[in-house]
């Protein structure tokens, strides 16, 4: 079993579907169990949908390239696009939505970011030549 | 995205029969979640049972689908996986649904 994963493919729901789906099989294969794959899952989902629906703005023409390795007791990702940069070029804050509300009131979004900041450490955002560049680690939950 | 539904007089039954409620097909996930609650029951059980996958824009579809039922109806939530249990206590929305083990644990509470 290779140490690393790298792929690349377009920015497209349905191509992010299946790249989620070859990193969990490429994770189960490298021998990561428990709630690993899960949560490396639902962080990619949340960071590689926005890139689709933000950076690349629903073009669908745009590159994304994931990548993945061991490092310490846990698993280190780099997220590459050339998509447009974050708003303010920073990660957007670890906010929790506010749910203390009436019912109609209750968010249909915002859920993203916070999920990432919670399931993720070392989360680092840099832009470079006209690229952005996404870095954190998914840790087990006893290592963290 | 396949939705059955099942009614008695005062619950009906929604059976998700995907794998995933995630970016790609939320706003279908919304849309038919209106068609087959647009009448009914006052407690609507949504089981998500055979779901492994949610994502933020899925959580934001069930909070819209909770919405769509108007103030005098309730939805729940019943059969959560390991996966999406953790999107409703990382957000905090399993204190705004209530949260059923299964299907059978929500009809024994609504029973009579």
């Amino acid at each position: 079993m290779p140490e690393s994963f790298r792929l690349e493919f377009p920015s497209e729901e349905l191509a992010v579907r299946r790249a989620l789906e070859r990193l969990r099989h490429w994770l189960l294969a490298a021998g990561w169990d428990g709630a690993v794959p899960g949560k490396v899952e639902l962080v990619l989902g949340e960071v590689l949908n926005n890139v689709v629906e933000h950076a690349y703005d629903g073009k669908m023409d745009g590159l994304i390239v994931l990548s993945c390795r061991a490092r310490g007791a846990g698993l280190a990702f780099d997220v590459k696009d050339a998509g447009r940069e974050m708003p303010g070029l920073a990660l957007p804050k670890r906010r929790p939505a506010k749910l203390d509300c009436a019912l109609d009131d209750l968010p249909e979004g915002g859920f993203g970011w916070f999920m990432v900041h919670e399931l993720t450490e070392d989360l680092a955002y840099h832009r470079v030549a006209g690229r952005n560049a996404l870095t954190f680690s998914v840790i087990p939950d006893d290592q963290r | 995205m396949d939705l059955q539904s099942s009614e008695t007089a005062d619950m009906q039954i929604v059976t998700v029969n995907e794998a995933r409620i995630d970016a790609a097909v939320a706003i279908r996930f919304k849309d038919r979640m209106r068609e087959v609650t647009g009448t009914g029951a006052p407690h609507v059980i949504l089981d998500l049972a055979q779901v492994d996958f949610i994502d933020s824009s899925g959580l934001g579809a069930i909070v819209a689908a909770m919405k769509q039922l108007g103030a005098t109806r309730r939805l729940d939530l019943a059969g959560l996986s390991a996966n999406v249990d953790r999107v409703f206590r990382l957000t905090r929305m399993d204190s705004v649904f209530t949260i059923h083990d299964d299907v059978a644990q929500a009809q024994a509470v609504y029973a009579g």
